[in-house]
């Protein structure tokens, strides 16, 4: 044998072009994107995502100094929005169409194309039966034509034979299907692009205006106009929390909502309303929701002369279940400045044995454990801070102490004292703007109903024949093709022999499909 | 009754519908391991239809034993009952387990085990009403008894009221679809299952398992509970999305579990492209129905109890 490589004509770019194509919109290929598009989601799942949960990233990152920034290099802190998944959906859409336009141009031209015409030897078919009517041909050839018609095929019909076809439904709901995704990938790219969503803490009794300043975080689309930002406000006037107190799932909320006065302008009436996690508040095509709650304890610190010197409710950010917080109380007016770590715990802990630890998630028993600290705060550096840390680079701890509400503490180096004088519960708002969702929502709708359309509906045809053998008696071939697994072709030739036959079907007849 | 007591029938009938299932299982290993042993018959010792006359005679190799295909076939029938019987004791340990917690019975993870075992049978028993399917009977009561074994021991919860997420007519919506497409799901990893070992068997020209159709049937029948159950898990992500943008303020946010319901249903719409594909109809898309199953296990178990995510409300 001589191994010759064979001869292939000269592939220009063209014809390199044309080649790329075919490949990219071939089924396989598709197929082959489909699992690539499966792994690619799977590390979203394992690695903390930025988008979700920025803290454990953070986290993450600084607990393993090797791999974390290799791995946060890779994208895979941030899979969906990360140039490797970008590209394996790109290219899967980019295949889809490939493959669905001109397969809608074949399926145009498919409904405005008649039936094709009777094969020449019926009974050749996988699907064929051949009887005898006791009935004149014109009459046979017009009860099949009242059957079919009557059921919607489409229908030629000669002197002596019809073709039917019937489930053109099947090929355009698989399209509609396909041309939905399409839908709901541009719905997911108008609400990226021109949406906005923030987070914000807000205390019983505090207010938030509808202002990037008030957020604790906020992040919009590449042409959300951060200015135009419908202009509604809200005060938190309460918020109910309400604990399972049996042996059962013990300590999950049973009851959480907030009241909120909301105005849709500032110069607007003051409605009333109340926002729980199921039923957010809609304004202005803005909603905002309720995602968490805490407890700020409302702490008063004085100076040895026993001048106020702070006197404020501190967010703390709870910190398990049971809601165990902990915070960060700040006095950078004193001199030297002063600072406190704090923990609170809604019911402390029978015995100290496990530390500050709450173990009920409702205030049963609160108390805080503060640390104090005097010195430099670094706030002076120009550098911003977190509200929920303390930088004790230059600072030295001046004593430990647990207080209950309405216990004060005088601090050990006599620089003052810390009052707990009670707390109150602070509620978390998410707020979003996606002018997306309808889009995303239309394109479910409609790709839900051309998936049915395209796994319900089946695609057959049908051609039946007749000739007259005596005056009165006619000889009927009937064949079916489907060209779909799921097709149950045989029991649908024989209603169609029970209609044309005048014969009724019995019970062994109509039970012609098996699996 | 009171709450104790309804609490206590529910425990009961989930344990005596998991005594009625283990009979069954063990009726069921019974029929198929004689139909393993038919293929060895001769066809002398087959029992024969002869037409005399008008009259059909069944004339049997041997009249005064039964023969092992028949004892097959009446230890699959008590299977079968013994299934119908599970199922409805089941049925009642969830309504009843509803009517104790005053709401749908879908607030934990035991409770979404023990629906999703109800249906699991379900769908199998539904298929059986219009078709032969009792050679399936074995591997749709293991992974039931499985579900409802780690469901009693491991995910038992005593019922609570639902977390105000839960608070909302989406959790029926939602839940339930879910809970039909676990059934349909196991059966279809069953069949598809089934189809790799009865293939791997013909192409050597053997029977592995006589009881059990040909792969090519197998393939069909997968196809056919699929094609059911892929437009409905469409339904359910969809409708879980529409409830995430009412209770968390976006429809879509990867987090864990939608992530793995949306690796499900990649892989199941690539199982529907796969029977489309040349080269892929047979064994490999019988492997993809099976990696779907697998991703929609991962899915409930693994999200549920390892990960940490907005819908972790097994309880355990």
């Amino acid at each position: 044998m001589i191994n010759e490589a064979p001869i292939l004509p000269p592939m220009g770019t063209l014809g390199f072009l044309r080649f790329a194509w075919r490949q990219l919109t071939s089924m396989k290929t598709a197929l082959i994107l489909l699992f690539l598009l499966a792994i690619a989601s799977v590390p979203g799942s394992i690695f903390p995502q930025r988008g979700n949960n920025p803290l454990r990233v953070n986290e993450w990152i600084a607990e393993s100094p090797t791999f974390g920034p290799i791995f946060d290099a890779l994208g895979f802190f941030d899979v969906y929005s990360s140039p490797w998944f970008a590209a394996v959906y790109l290219l899967l859409f980019i295949s889809l169409i490939g493959c669905v336009v001109p397969r809608t141009q074949v399926h145009w031209r498919a409904m405005l194309a008649p039936p094709p015409p009777v094969p020449r030897n019926l009974l050749r078919l996988p699907q064929s039966l051949e009887f005898e009517v006791g009935a004149p041909a014109n009459v046979v050839l017009e009860r099949a034509d009242t059957y079919f018609t009557s059921r919607r095929w489409r229908v030629v019909r000669t002197e002596t034979s019809i073709a039917t076809e019937k489930g053109f439904l099947r090929e355009t709901g698989n399209l509609l299907f396909h041309f939905s995704l399409i839908l709901i990938l541009v719905g997911v790219a108008v609400g990226g692009l021109f949406g906005w969503k923030g987070n914000v803490i807000v205390r019983e009794g505090q207010g938030f205006a509808n202002t990037l300043t008030q957020y604790d975080a906020w992040g919009g689309g590449r042409f959300t106009g951060a200015g135009r930002l419908s202009p509604f406000s809200f005060t938190l006037d309460e918020f109910n929390v309400d604990f399972e107190r049996g042996v059962a799932q013990r300590g999950s909320p049973s009851l959480f909502e907030a009241d909120v006065t909301y105005r849709r302008s500032p110069g607007a009436v003051a409605e009333k309303t109340r926002i729980e996690v199921n039923s957010p508040l809609a304004v202005d095509g803005a909603k905002v929701f309720l995602v968490g709650h805490g407890y700020a304890p409302h702490i008063v610190v004085r100076d040895a002369n026993g001048v106020v010197s702070f006197d404020d409710s501190v967010v703390f950010l709870p910190q398990d279940g049971n809601f165990t917080s902990t915070g960060v109380v700040k006095v950078p007016d004193s001199d030297p400045q002063l600072g406190f770590q704090g923990i609170f715990v809604p019911t402390a802990p029978a015995n100290n044995l496990r530390g500050p630890t709450s173990t009920f998630p409702g205030p049963d028993d609160p108390s805080v454990f503060l640390s104090a600290w005097r010195g430099d705060m670094g706030l002076d550096a120009g550098a911003p801070q977190s509200v929920y840390r303390l930088d004790t680079e230059a600072m030295e701890q001046i004593g430990i102490a647990a207080l209950r509400p309405g216990q004060t503490w005088a601090l050990p180096d006599g620089s003052g004292s810390i009052e707990l004088t009670g707390f109150q519960r602070w509620a978390s708002f998410q707020i979003a703007f996606d002018p997306g969702k309808e889009i995303a929502l239309a394109g479910a709708i409609l790709a839900m109903t051309g998936l049915m359309l395209s796994l319900f509906i089946r695609r057959r045809r049908v051609w039946l024949s007749v000739a007259s053998i005596s005056q009165g008696v006619t000889v009927v071939q009937l064949a079916g093709l489907a060209r779909i697994e799921s097709a149950d072709l045989p029991g649908e030739l024989q209603l169609i022999r029970a209609a044309v036959g005048d014969l009724p079907v019995s019970a062994s007849e109509k039970a012609a499909s098996d699996v | 009754m009171n709450a104790t007591a309804l609490a206590g029938a529910s425990n009961a009938a989930v344990y005596a519908s998991m005594f009625t299932l283990t009979i069954a299982m063990v009726a069921f290993a019974i029929s198929f391991a004689s139909g393993r042993r038919r293929s060895g018959l001769t066809q002398s010792q087959v029992p024969v239809v002869a037409a005399v006359g008008s009259t059909a005679v069944l004339t049997k190799p041997a009249l005064d034993a039964p023969t092992e295909d028949d004892a097959g076939r009446k230890s699959a029938n008590i299977g079968m009952s013994f299934t119908w019987l599970g199922f409805v004791l089941l049925l009642v340990g969830v309504v009843l387990r509803g009517v104790w917690a005053g709401r749908v019975p879908w607030g934990n993870m035991y409770e979404f085990s023990i629906s999703s075992a109800v249906g699991i049978l379900g769908a199998f028993l539904i298929v059986s009403l219009r078709r032969d399917v009792r050679w399936l009977g074995l591997f749709i009561v293991i992974p039931t008894l499985l579900t409802l074994g780690l469901a009693v021991t491991v995910l038992y919860t005593e019922g609570a009221q639902l977390v105000p997420a839960l608070k909302s007519y989406w959790l029926i919506i939602h839940v339930a679809a879910a809970i039909i497409c676990a059934g349909a799901f196991t059966l279809a990893a069953a069949t598809a299952g089934l189809s790799l070992v009865q293939a791997h068997a013909e192409r050597r020209g053997k029977v592995a398992m006589a009881k059990v159709p040909p792969a090519e049937k197998l393939r069909t029948l997968t196809y056919r509970i699929l094609a059911f159950a892929f437009p409905l898990w469409t339904f359910a992500v969809v409708a879980g999305a529409i409830w995430a943008e009412n209770a968390w303020g976006r429809y879509w946010g990867w987090d864990p579990k939608e992530t793995w319901a949306f690796i499900t249903w990649v892989i199941y719409a690539a199982y529907l492209h796969a029977r489309s594909t040349v080269g892929w109809r047979g064994d490999r898309a019988s492997w993809v129905a099976i990696a779907g199953w697998a991703a929609f296990i991962i899915n409930y178990f693994g999200v549920n109890i390892f990960v940490n995510s907005l819908h972790s409300y097994s309880g355990v």
